[in-house]
């Protein structure tokens, strides 16, 4: 298996995660394609620490784990709470921010 | 031995020290009392300090004291000091004799102003006598001119003593602005002569012309900008305009800086600088045209004013005027005598005619009447300074005046001779005109007096009475000294710079006793009524009435010019200025309510703007170049 494979597989899960970031109405899955799009990062960062023999790339790796984790725990409190005031979590419904 | 400079720098520094210490401690300023006879106390220090200058003074000789003030890379630009010469020692001693006797004075007319106001009148009387003395002593243009401007500013706070009174503070600006606009002229006069001569000092400028250096020919344009100047302080036509009104300041004040010192420090300088403005006859000769033009102006001015300050500022400018004339004839020596001999017996009228409006609370003349008889002392002060004034024989201003007729002869001005001899009876007759109503005439009703009650109160006329003893005091040094004058130069006069004719004598004599032989007729003894006499000069008449016009043409020029030129101003800084302004506001407005829309508030559509922007950066990146 050489790098391209591993570089194009995380790629293509980066485009889907992003795709999915962008096209969900449901918050819980703009959520869902953040994490697919960590992951494929992870996928580089492992697949580049591997050939190219630097270990500093799997440390890196279980350090965005960590965070991915407390990313999830933070924003799926955020969604139930902006739920439980708002009554819903539909994307499109949420734009407090507009100018 | 630098004896002479000495003193002069202790006369110059005493006001000084007087004036730091009332303006910087507070509480003895707003003591009043106390503070007014500290000014005193070192004006009389002042006063001898002069007077030993002047003993020690060696003729011909000048002493200098410098210090280098502005240092520049070759040498000195200017320096700061005293030089002290027979003639700065001697006007050094008429500023301090008149400053110490106004201060004396003031004492008792301003005895019932409040403390604090006392205080800073004797603050600003203070930085006068500094100033002023500053002025005469100053050996170069730099410290000459800072010292004119300092006389000025404290002018126009004196003229403004009663800031209450809108009169008195618009006469004080009326006064800044005329002698400011003179004043551009000078500074512009004295910064084209240094690019000329590379100096501002006088000694070095003497000995440039002595020496007939190329530097100082074709000075008209120069000494023409620096006359300005002296126009302006002194009053010469048209910026007489300032000084009448000047009157709204305390008598006192009026007495020593409008009469005595301040006006005649143009003369004074034209006098110091005699040397350059011969470099430039044609500018004399206009000095010597507008100063006898002048003293006739005033002299008609002065016969139909009711208001007895008004009559005595008029016959400032109009002695100012022969001053000047003097001057453009080329005999500067006259024009200065004329200075000292003149300042002692104006002030002397001034402070009179202070006692007076003191006493009866008025300025009207024709309100006065009868005061010779409850006011004997007043009456007979003022009446040897009208003498001198008259040019009477054996009074102060006889020989002085007469000088300046020589001289104006001499000089070959004979059209301005004959406007100052037409002046010399005017003067005469005024004057008189003015003891004869208020000293002799019948004492004005009580209702004449109605309605004219001034700033101290309303004493009537049928109670008047001597002013009291610190006001005599000075009215009868300053008396005793025209006649000691007068007496002095009758049996040993300075000798003359040219030799006046014969028939010189008998004129000014009759014209000065004509005055008063018409006044006599018309306002004692009744033969011709005033408003007969007013008919047949109806002209001359109703034209002096209305000042000629030339306050109205002021402010004709002032509406016209200067406010069409803010209006100019006013339009562009409203619609050009602003304009701009306002248009790169108005589309910042419009710029930003656009860009506003593009914040949805949809979080993916900021996710959408992120990623295109990543894609674009990847293609510009990876763009062949």
């Amino acid at each position: 298996m050489t790098l391209q494979a591993y570089l194009t597989l995380a790629a293509m899960l980066f485009c889907i995660g992003l795709f999915g970031v962008m096209t969900r109405r449901n918050t819980i899955g703009i959520l869902l394609g953040i994490e697919l799009m960590l992951n494929a990062v992870n996928i580089n960062l492992v697949a580049f620490a591997r050939f190219l023999g630097d270990v500093s790339g799997m440390v890196f790796t279980v350090f965005t784990i960590c965070i991915t984790v407390a990313e999830v725990a933070l924003g799926l409190a955020l969604v139930i709470l902006i739920y439980r005031i708002r009554r819903t979590a539909v994307a499109d419904h949420l734009d407090l921010l507009k100018g | 031995m630098a004896a002479s400079g000495n003193f002069a720098l202790w006369a110059w520094l005493a006001p000084a020290v007087s004036f730091l210490l009332l303006s910087l401690i507070v509480p003895l300023r707003r003591s009043g009392k106390p503070a007014a006879w500290l000014s005193i106390v070192i004006s009389a220090g002042a006063l001898s300090a002069a007077v030993s200058a002047w003993r020690s003074a060696v003729p011909d000789m000048a002493r200098r004291i410098l210090w280098e003030w502005i240092p520049v890379e070759d040498g000195v630009l200017t320096s700061v000091g005293v030089l002290a010469d027979a003639d700065s020692t001697l006007m050094l001693i008429l500023v301090a004799l008149v400053s110490f006797l106004v201060q004396l004075y003031s004492l008792g007319y301003l005895s019932d102003e409040p403390p604090a106001s006392l205080g800073r009148y004797y603050a600003y009387q203070s930085l006068f006598a500094f100033s002023m003395m500053g002025l005469v002593l100053a050996p170069n243009f730099v410290q000459l001119f800072i010292c004119w401007e300092l006389v000025g500013l404290c002018s126009y706070l004196l003229i403004g003593y009663w800031y209450t009174r809108p009169e008195a503070a618009r006469a004080a600006v009326k006064a800044f602005w005329v002698t400011k606009a003179g004043d551009v002229g000078f500074l512009i006069g004295i910064v084209m002569l240094w690019s000329r001569t590379g100096t501002f000092d006088f000694s070095e400028l003497f000995e440039m012309a002595q020496g007939g250096s190329e530097a100082l020919t074709g000075l008209g344009l120069v000494m023409f900008c620096i006359y300005l100047g002296a126009a302006g302080k002194s009053a010469q036509f048209p910026f007489h305009v300032w000084l009448p009104d000047a009157m709204e300041g305390p008598t006192p004040v009026s007495a020593l800086i409008h009469a005595a010192t301040m006006v005649t420090a143009g003369v004074y300088l034209l006098f110091r600088t005699a040397f350059l403005f011969e470099q430039a006859p044609e500018v004399l000769a206009a000095v010597g045209w507008i100063g006898a033009f002048t003293a006739l102006l005033a002299a008609t001015l002065a016969c139909v004013q009711r208001d007895i300050k008004r009559v005595l500022a008029y016959s400032t400018v109009s002695q100012l005027g022969y001053m000047m004339a003097a001057i453009g004839a080329g005999f500067a020596g006259a024009g200065f005598l004329h200075l000292l001999t003149h300042g002692v017996f104006k002030a002397l009228l001034f402070l009179a005619a202070g006692a007076v409006i003191h006493a009866v609370g008025t300025n009207d003349i024709f309100a006065m009447g009868g005061l010779a008889r409850r006011m004997p002392q007043t009456f007979t002060v003022f009446l040897i300074g009208t003498l001198s004034l008259a040019g009477i024989p054996f009074f102060a201003g006889f020989f002085s005046k007469e000088e300046i007729l020589g001289a104006t002869w001499e000089g070959g001005l004979t059209v301005p001779f004959a406007m100052l001899v037409v002046a010399a009876f005017l003067t005469a007759f005024y004057m008189f005109r003015v003891v004869f109503i208020a000293f002799l005439g019948a004492p004005a009703g009580s209702a004449a007096s109605a309605g004219h009650g001034s700033a101290h109160g309303s004493h009537a006329p049928g109670h008047a009475h001597d002013a009291p003893a610190i006001m005599t005091l000075a009215l009868w040094v300053l008396a005793l000294l025209a006649l000691v004058i007068g007496v002095g130069f009758a049996f040993s006069h300075p000798e003359a710079e040219f030799a006046a004719p014969g028939w010189l004598t008998p004129l000014a004599v009759g014209v000065a006793v004509g005055g008063i032989a018409l006044a006599t007729v018309v306002y004692a003894l009744g033969w011709i009524s005033s408003e007969w006499l007013f008919r047949r000069f109806a002209l001359v008449g109703e034209a002096a009435m209305e000042r000629f016009w030339l306050d109205d043409l002021f402010a004709l020029v002032y509406r016209s010019g200067i406010l069409g030129v803010a209006r100019i101003v006013g339009w562009v800084d409203r619609y050009i200025v602003d304009g701009v302004l306002n248009v790169l506001s108005a589309w910042t407005l419009t710029l930003g309510d656009r860009l506003r829309r593009i914040q949805s508030g949809q979080a993916q559509d900021y996710v959408y703007g992120i990623a295109l922007g990543v894609l674009l950066l990847m293609v510009w990146m990876r763009w062949p170049r």
